[in-house]
């Protein structure tokens, strides 16, 4: 177990690594001369030498790897171009909204789909089963932007239950900000419910085949003592992989619904750097989202451990 | 001992819905089971064991319904039951205390993620509501019963942690531990190799004299038969074709399907190659039963009458077969 944990741990610092290097590698393959590009066509030849000299990019290549690997280890992602301000702090003043609007879709989510999942399963071929499993497939296929932008114009423009967009302003409260944030995790949370439901009752159904819950019920338990003691544990492996997935998933989320609700996170950012061709945020925000997945993969699979003693790594 | 029947199955039904229809499992199971012995269920695989065992317990697969017949059981406060009609509130209340069962896959049976003391332990919280140091002295208790070995340590492990032989005897403690009336066993040990098979048979054995309770245990293995039980009924195609005392039924098998079953029984004194084909063709599927006696196709004794429905009846006293020509195939022997 500990011998685990130091493995997974060694591994974590590979994958990082690799992390780095791939985005550091990625600023360095785009066509071209990287500052000319940062800078756009109007720039003189002496403003992109002076930006060139300003990133290092004139140092040889090994030089401009060890420095900027060097540099993260120490928390340093560089500056940012068009804020002028270290990368890390730029991300730090992002990070509250798309943190609370990825936990909240994820609540929402588990909160609709794990229960639906499990009393279809148990009803299985029946009614609400079948609509069900169709309102799922439809919620999964339906582009998110386009169930935000539907929710917004109803919800909130029509009906006024929610704020419209933005995150408040300066001065709003921390709750006020959570309250701009409900719309957007509903949206979100519905696209990733679906995913979990399908999740769920798949597992579910597995389970409920099995021998053991033959057992149990010879034992003379309620049906619901069977399902959410017996089956529910067993099920719940594949329920924690999908869920750790989704997490992966609401960053690209975030992205989208950050846009259509206009809210300053770290997907809007990373979509105004691409834009502005801020080539630091965009590495800086690849390096932090990258190692807060490998986290959760971490989580995710010491959950296993908890959750199955059979489990050996 | 014979108190009277603890079960007897009159009748007993048992239709699977399928996209194709309903198909008829069982079609007429009738047997009983005295109170304190032994009857062996024995058939060939698919004449409808398991079936019947599950529909005792009211445990049927979701698409299976008992569609006639009576299940009349003999509670421990002397009501009498119908498991056919009982609803799953009252149902609960027998399932574990009055009525257990072990099931033929030891591998399976068990929740893998749960320790076995656990899972013991779970029938007293259910029925006794027993927890804590008590439920788990009575836990050791019982895994001290089932003969494995040091039971304050195993009552911790999982089931993947122990081998074929020691879980069924985790699943015989937890059948057992509320000390039910009636033990339902399907084919408890053909997954096990053969010796750790006689070590569990030994056991149950010596369970039931000390704790008195019936069982019926199904198996397909006539050794096992006259090793454990009784009384016998054997099953063809959804159907109980005979019922007898076990000397009796070896002695005098009166059914033609019964006497090809023991005659097809390996002997030392008969060599393998010698061995009797008795019955020649196989079992027709359940939808293609002819209306009369559903052996007739396969039977060296079969007439013209035999295309009409039978039913068992006493050849003489506490033997009952469904044959029209019993006397003859006796004769015969
Ligand atoms: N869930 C089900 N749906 C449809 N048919 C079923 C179902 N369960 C059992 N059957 C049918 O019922 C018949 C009896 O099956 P059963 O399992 O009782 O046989 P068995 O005598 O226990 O055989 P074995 O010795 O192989 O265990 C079989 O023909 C089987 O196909
Ligand atoms: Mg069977």
């Amino acid at each position: 177990m500990k011998l685990y944990i130091l493995k997974r741990l060694v591994g974590m610092v590979v994958v990082v690594f690799l992390v780095l290097t791939i985005a550091f590698v990625i600023v360095r393959l785009a066509p071209g001369d990287p500052a000319a590009l940062m800078l756009g066509p109007d720039a003189t030849p002496a403003d992109a030498a002076e930006l060139r000299a300003r990133l290092g990019l004139d140092r040889p290549i090994p030089v401009q790897y060890l420095t900027f690997i060097v540099n993260a280890l120490q928390g340093d992602l560089g500056q940012s171009l068009f804020f002028n301000r270290p990368v890390l702090s730029v991300l730090a003043e992002r990070v509250e909204p798309t943190a609370f609007l990825a936990l909240f879709s994820l609540a929402i989510s588990v909160v609709i789909a794990l229960p639906l999942g499990i009393f279809v399963a148990y009803r299985r071929g029946s009614f609400l089963d079948q609509s069900a499993v169709s309102v799922a497939m439809l919620a999964a296929s339906v582009p998110s932007f386009w169930t935000g932008l539907v929710l917004q114009r109803y919800l909130a423009t029509d009906l006024g239950w929610f704020p419209a967009s933005g995150y408040g302003g300066p001065d709003a409260t921390f709750l006020d900000r959570m309250g701009y944030l409900m719309l957007p995790s509903i949206v979100l949370g519905i696209v990733n419910s679906a995913l979990i439901l399908r999740f769920t009752r798949a597992s579910m159904l597995d389970v409920l085949g099995e021998d053991y819950i033959r057992t149990a019920r010879s034992k003379g338990m309620t049906e619901g003592r069977v399902v959410l003691r017996h089956a529910m544990k067993n099920a719940a492996i594949p329920i924690v992989t999908v869920v750790g997935l989704t997490f992966a998933l609401l960053v690209s989320g975030a992205v989208v619904t950050e846009r259509v609700f206009n809210i300053p996170g770290m997907g809007n950012l990373v979509v105004g750097a691409v834009l502005r061709r801020d080539y630091p945020v965009i590495q800086g925000t690849l390096v932090v989202v990258a190692t807060l997945y490998i986290l959760i993969n971490l989580a995710v699979d010491l959950l296993y451990l908890v959750i199955d003693k059979r489990v050996r790594y | 001992m014979s108190a009277g029947p603890i079960l007897s199955v009159e009748g007993l039904r048992v239709a699977f819905r399928s996209r194709r229809g309903a198909v008829t499992a069982l079609r007429d199971v009738s047997f009983t089971l005295e109170a304190g012995r032994t009857l062996a269920l024995v058939g060939e695989s698919g004449s409808g064991k398991s079936v019947t065992s599950l529909a005792i317990l009211g445990l049927l697969p979701r698409n299976g319904d008992i569609t006639a017949g009576r299940l009349a059981y003999r509670a421990r406060d002397g009501r009498e039951l119908d498991l056919a009609r009982l609803p799953q509130s009252e149902f609960r209340a027998i399932r574990g205390r009055e009525i257990s069962m072990i099931f033929q896959e030891p591998m399976s049976s068990l929740n893998p993620l749960f320790t076995i003391g656990d899972q013991i332990g779970e029938m007293l919280l259910l029925h006794e509501g027993l927890d804590g140091a008590a439920r788990r002295k009575r836990v050791i208790e019982m895994l001290e019963m089932v003969e494995i070995p040091a039971p304050a340590r195993r009552i911790d492990s999982y089931p993947h942690e122990m081998s074929g032989g020691m879980r069924q005897r985790v699943m015989i403690a937890l059948a057992l531990i509320c000390a039910p009336q009636l033990l339902i066993a399907d084919e408890p040990t053909t997954a096990l190799d053969v010796t750790v098979q006689a070590q569990i048979l030994d056991l149950m054995r010596r369970l039931q004299r000390e704790m008195g309770m019936s069982i019926l245990f199904v198996t397909h293995d006539m050794g096992v038969v006259a090793e454990m039980a009784d009384d016998v009924a054997v099953m063809y195609a959804g159907a109980v074709i005979e019922q007898a005392p076990v000397a009796d039924l070896f002695a005098r098998p009166s059914h033609p399907y019964t006497r090809g079953l023991l005659a097809s029984i390996p002997r030392p004194d008969r060599p393998e190659g010698e061995r009797l084909v008795a019955i020649a063709g196989s079992v027709p599927p359940l939808g293609s039963l002819p209306s009369g006696c559903a052996f007739a196709p396969r039977c060296p004794l079969a007439t013209p009458a035999c295309a009409e429905p039978v039913g068992l009846r006493d050849i003489h006293p506490g033997h009952r077969v469904a044959c029209i020509r019993a006397e003859e195939v006796l004769a015969d022997a």
